[in-house]
Parts: C-alpha cells; structure tokens; sequence
C-alpha cells in the first residue's frame, strides 16, 4: 500500500500506543499536521515549543509512557532545545519530531533551516535526520525503543519536508535490532552477592535512592529492601515518592537542601545503598568529606553513572527492579538498634521547622498536601518554591512529583502539569510555582483553558528570584542584583482572568486553607496568587562546596 | 594531572555523524584529540576509529564509558602498553634535495626503509611508516636538509594473534 511519510508517521505512532502528541505548526510540517489531525492522536497546540517539550515531558513523567512533541524546522526545532535537554538530563522517555527543510536544500541556508541534529546531538540519547522515506518507519521504530529501554531519554527525528511527502510501498517490518545497542539489564550475580553481603554486615547503612528506582518501577522492591533488610532510606529529588514518605524509615530527601537528619545518616554511615541516583553534586557537596565512613554499592543501568564522581566499591548494573528483587532474597534480618536511636535522636533534635507568624510558603505547601490525595500530581518550577514543596509536601507514590531536577530548567513545572493532566484525567495536578518561572512559560494558560485542562497553580510570589536572592543574601552581602520583580510583576489574578482561568490572590495565612480548597473545588484550571513573606529563606542549607553535614540555618 | 597518552580504537557504524559524535565526546571537555584515523573495517557496515588523546585516567575511563553508550558504537578498547599489537604511523615527507645531497637523503631513508615516491629536480618525496619514535628520528635527520611540507596520519594499530576488537 502505498503511504506518505507523514501516514507512515501516523501509522508507526498509533501502533506504539501514542495518544497524545504536543505539537506547534510551521511550513515544513502542515503536510504532518495535516495527515496527524484526522487520525485517532489527539493533537494539543501549546502556545510556545519549549511549552510543547515540557508537556510531553510531563505527560511521560506522570504516566510512564513516551511523550511526543512536534515542531517546524529552524525556530520551531531551537524552541524545544530547553525542552529536550531538561527530559535527557532527567532520563525523561521522548520523542522529539521535527521539521526540516526538504533534502536538496540542506546546508543551503534555506529558510527555517537549522542544523537540528548537530544542535541537539549532546543533549539527545540518539537523533536522526531521515533523508529517504525508505527508512522512516524503521528509523520512528529505533527512535522509540531507544527513548524508553534502557537508561530513557529523547531520542529526535528530523524529518525533512519532502521526506513526509513523498510516497514508500513497504511494510514496516516487526522487530527492531540495533548492534550497537543492547542495555545490560540483568545484574551480575557475584556483585548482587557482594551487595547483600556487605547490607548483612552493615551495622549503619542507608539507601539513598534516586529517580531510576521510579524509571525500573522498582518501588515495590526498595520498600521490602528497607524493611526486610531494617535500613533507613533517604531519596534525592526526583526519587520522592519512590517510598512514601510517611514511611518510618524515610529520613527525607538529602543533599544541598536535605534533612539535617539524612545528611547527618550519609555521613555517619558505613554503607550506603545508592540505587538510580547519580551522585550529582547537589546531593554530595564536597566530594572529598562525602560519607567518609562509607563503603559504597551502586546499582544503576547506566555504567557511565558508576564512578563517575564518588568511587564506588561493588557496582551492580543493571534494571533495578530485578536486581532488587535478587538482593531481597538473601537479606539476613539484622537490628540495629544503636544506629536507628542515633537517628531518632536527630529526628527529635532537628525537625524541619519555620516560623508561622507571616504568610509562608512551607504552610502554602503543607495545605496543597493536606487537600491532596494519594495519586495528587505536584509539578514545581525551579528555585526557592522546587525546594519547599520537595521539603513540606508529602509524596506518597511514585510518579507524582514532576520538577527538572538535572538541568534546573525555570518555566518547567506549569507546561509539564499540563502534560501530565492530559495523560492523567481525573486526577489533581499542582504546578507549586515562583512568579519568576511561572512567567518563563505563562503563555501556556492558553493552552490549559483552551483544552479545559484544570491544572491549578500555586505562585509561591515572594516579587523575587528568590533562589538567587537567597544566595545573595547569603553570600553577597544582600546585594540584590537584578533579582526583584516586584515593581513589575503582573497582575496575576487579572492575566489569568484574561485568558479565561480562575484567579485569586491570598495574602493571609489564614485564608490560605479555603483558597487551596476553593481551588481543587473549581471544575477548570486556577491560579492561586499567594504573597508570601517575601525573605522567607529554603533551610536547613549546605553551602556550595561544604560537605554536607555543615549545614546552615532552621537547625533547631 | 596525569596526562598519560591513551591509543583507543571504536568500532562504529559507517554512518553520517558518528564520528561527530565520538569526537563531541573530547570536544565537550576541553579534551585534544591529538590523532585521529578513520576508515573501512572487513566488514563495509563498520569503521574502525582510532584515536590517540592525553588525559587524566579517570577522564579517560569516563568518555570509554560514555563512547560504549553511544548506540552507532559497537565495541571500544584502549590498547595498553605491556598489551601485544602493532601501531602504525604513515608520513609523506617532502624535502630540499639538490643535486649533490640526493645520494645522502636516500641514504638514510633507505635505513629506515622509508620509499622515495617522487623525484624533482630540486626535491625528493619520502613514504614512511612505523611507530612514532621511528617516524620522529627521521624527520629530525631531514630537517637540516629543509622539510618543505610533510603530512602524517593518524595513528592506527591493530593486535597481534588472534585477538580481535
Ligand atoms: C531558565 C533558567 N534561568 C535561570 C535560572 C537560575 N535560577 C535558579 S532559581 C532562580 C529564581 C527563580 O525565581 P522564582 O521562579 O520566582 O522562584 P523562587 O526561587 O522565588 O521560589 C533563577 C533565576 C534557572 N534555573 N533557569
């Protein structure tokens, strides 16, 4: 049968189970746009490319699946580049389509040309630019099994004009294989042996789990590891969720914004069970103090991860989930009594606390919570508001906290709660934003009124680029250079207003429990404009460079 | 930092921007590649490309990894010394050779077993090949002749025996 490219676009996404595909139109993609809006997917126009690419991010972060994004050549294909490097920083599943000139014209400097494969090379797990119709079905097939086995991320197909155009009768064949491509799945019996031995004869271990436990779907796992093996867990970032975290056994999250308790664990520790987690150096500090007591097991699918900052001493790779389950096997059950009333007593000594005489943002956060449910989906922008809902939220399942945790991107969070409320209906979805972020992609409120898609946002608006304010604060003698907003920060109520959403401003703390309430009550998205004590600092707080138990500020 | 010299051979596809990708690798650190040859394998699907850079063991051990994750690469190996293979360099040599020093010049390519190509009325060209060191003493035996261009390749090596990357 003979078919276009753009139908064999159409026909190779349909048969991968996609549903959904965030898409902004362009010259050399109306024949695509063309053939996908008849078809079964349902095409969402985002009001900004980078709004396109976060929202496919959101979508695969809350559901599991690959998200889709779609753009026109040269601008369209340089808008997603935040976009994309955010979902490759976090191993995010995506497939990023975008225009290109037609063939002949490539490297002419044609219109709309942009070389996107080599501006989006190291930011891609792989990127292809398809010149023959021939190979387009094949080449879709690859682009999908590479974005979601393994260690995921975005894989990019550029799709030339005349590419989607032009007419192929072949079948697209089954299977897939790629030589050079064969993710090491199953670990190394010795190294799970080596791990369960040294977990036995640990007398203070800690897990310190990151979002791959949540990619393997391992969360099952890491609950029984910590309870048939006795171990305190904490978890980075975007590991939250991967344990509940009312779980006795959770210290909370770690690192540069950790719990003194977690961090006070790691250090004292003689093992540490790192499970998909990196040891980026927001969780480390400085590498040479990091957790000097430690002998260190690893286990991650991604080799490059292992050794790469903190010399680990039995590596695992491999799929966590299977791995776990191995190790669980031969877990000896072991007291620790010692190491787990030394860590009550942290708990006791070192709440995590603020003062509630003004409107706070910890008690904005702790209300969001306390009207969530389990399944609630928690986007954040990046910053001061990213922290206090990682520290005060509660997270209770995998796969319901979205935030850019590798690349720190601002004006991520109310795209990707977009995202995921289109792969998520039915349930709650809060972006916990700044007035700084929440402006880098506001235009995306089109889009959530457009489609009825009733995201509700918290601006946690301190009129400051509070993160960076906070640093200078801290350590530039309160030189407030180019961070105050204030002066001209938008009417938020009314720009939420004027795109047809529900807008309301709070600015007691006690009208913060009906504002929260009033919102989830409400059928269509809301933005909650919450004035906060504009000098609120995010603490406990490691400086940049310190190890991690010199932490500074809300110490009890 | 221990800038020790590392020889790494890539097998990858035969594909547009592989190599692209693999240099992209050294280029995102600030890192040299101070030789680099690219070519055919026995299989037409398959380049070898071999590599010569200067770095720090654990930076090296590092883009090894991230090299073997790449999807167009199929297998990576670092030779090592006390390891049992051959390196080959390949030089084209021009040199002032007048009348009167032309018997001396093939003279000493002769000792290295270096092939005249070309002959001028005023210049000889020389082909060499064979490990660096060998390749460097004759190029320092040709400078008081005056070199007038040379270019060399990129090194390339391959194990003895059996074994095969
Ligand atoms: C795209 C982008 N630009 C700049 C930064 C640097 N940055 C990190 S946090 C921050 C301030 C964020 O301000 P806001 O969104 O108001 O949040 P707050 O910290 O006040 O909660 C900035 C500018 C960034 N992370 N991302």
């Amino acid at each position: 049968m003979q078919r276009k490219g753009a139908e064999i676009l159409r026909d190779v996404l349909i048969d991968a189970g996609v549903d959904t595909i965030f898409g902004y139109p362009g010259g050399a993609v109306i024949p695509v746009f063309d053939v996908l809006v008849e078809s079964s997917i349902r095409m969402v126009l985002p009001r900004h490319e980078q709004g396109a690419a976060h929202m496919a991010d959101g979508y695969a972060r809350a559901t599991g699946k690959i998200g889709v994004c779609l753009s026109t050549s040269g601008p369209g294909a340089t808008n997603l580049v935040t976009g994309i490097a955010t979902a490759a920083f976090d191993s995010v599943p995506m497939l990023a389509l975008t225009g290109q000139v037609k063939t002949p014209l490539i490297g002419n400097d044609a219109f709309q040309e942009a070389d996107t494969t080599g501006i989006t090379r190291p930011i891609t797990k792989h990127n292809y630019l398809v010149k023959d119709v021939r190979d387009l079905a094949r080449t879709l097939k690859e682009a999908i099994h590479i974005a979601t086995s393994g260690r995921p991320g975005p894989v990019l197909v550029d799709l030339p004009l005349d590419v989607s155009t032009s007419s192929w009768d072949g079948e697209i064949s089954g299977e897939v294989s790629i030589p050079g491509y064969r993710p090491n799945t199953v670990g190394h019996v010795r190294q799970i042996k080596a791990a369960a031995d040294a977990i036995n004869s640990s007398e203070r271990p800690v897990i310190y789990a990151g979002g791959g436990v949540i990619i393997a779907d391992a969360h099952q796992e890491l609950a029984e590891l910590a309870e048939k093996g006795n171990i305190p867990v904490t978890l980075t970032l975007l590991g939250l969720g991967a344990l509940p975290g009312d779980s006795p056994r959770f210290l909370g999250m770690l690192g540069m914004h950790g719990t003194a308790t977690a961090n006070y664990c790691i250090q004292e520790s003689d093992l540490i069970i790192a499970i998909g987690a990196r040891f980026d150096d927001r969780i480390t500090g400085r590498i040479d103090a990091f957790a000097p007591h430690a002998k260190i097991v690893h286990i991650d699918i991604d080799p490059t991860s292992i050794s790469k900052n903190i010399r680990v001493h039995i590596p695992v790779v491999g799929d966590a989930k299977s791995i776990l389950r191995e190790v669980n096997k031969l877990l000896k059950p072991v007291e620790r009594k010692g190491w787990f009333e030394r860590i009550s007593m942290w708990r006791a000594k070192h709440p995590m606390t603020f003062k509630e005489n003004t409107l706070k943002p910890q008690y904005v956060v702790q209300e969001i919570c306390r009207a969530s449910r389990e399944d609630t989906i928690i986007a954040t922008e990046v910053g001061q508001n990213q922290m206090w809902a990682a520290q005060y939220y509660c997270f209770r399942r995998p796969r319901t906290i979205l935030s850019s945790g590798g690349l720190g991107t601002m004006g991520y969070g109310f795209p990707a709660a977009i995202g995921a409320q289109f792969g998520c209906p039915g349930r709650l979805v809060w972006d916990i934003a700044g007035d700084g972020s929440f402006q880098m992609n506001i235009q995306e409120l089109a889009t959530a009124v457009g489609y009825n898609q009733p995201v509700k946002v918290a601006i946690l608006n301190n009129g400051f680029l509070g993160m960076v304010r906070q640093w200078q604060e801290l350590f530039f003698n309160k030189r407030y250079a180019c961070t105050d907003l204030m002066a001209n920060n938008p009417d938020f109520v009314k720009v939420a207003e004027a795109y047809g959403a529900h807008g309301m401003r709070v600015t007691e703390r006690d009208q913060v429990r009906d504002a929260v309430e009033e919102a989830v009550k409400t059928e269509g998205p809301v933005v909650i404009d919450f004035r906060i004590d504009r000098e609120e600092n995010v603490f406990p707080m490691v400086p940049a460079g310190e190890a991690i138990d010199r932490m500074i500020g809300g110490m009890a | 930092m221990d800038d020790k010299r590392h020889l790494i051979s890539v097998i990858v596809q035969n594909k547009a921007g592989v190599l692209a990708r693999v240099a992209g690798l050294f280029s995102s650190r600030g890192f040299n590649i101070d030789s680099l040859a690219v070519g055919e394998t026995e299989d037409p699907e398959l380049s070898r490309v071999t590599m010569v850079t200067r770095g720090d063991e654990a930076v090296i051990e590092q883009i090894r990894k991230q090299l073997n994750r790449l999807i167009d690469v199929l297998r990576v190996h670092e030779f090592r010394s006390g390891e049992d293979y051959v390196e080959r360099d390949l030089l084209l040599l021009r040199v002032n050779a007048p009348p009167g020093k032309r018997g001396e010049i093939m003279q000493v390519a002769d000792i290295f077993r270096g092939k005249i190509v070309d002959v001028g009325v005023r210049h000889l060209m020389i082909e060499l090949s064979g490990p660096e060191s060998k390749i460097n003493a004759m190029i320092d035996l040709m400078r008081p002749y005056g070199i007038k261009e040379m270019v060399r390749s990129g090194r390339i090596a391959l194990a003895r025996g059996n074994k095969s990357v």
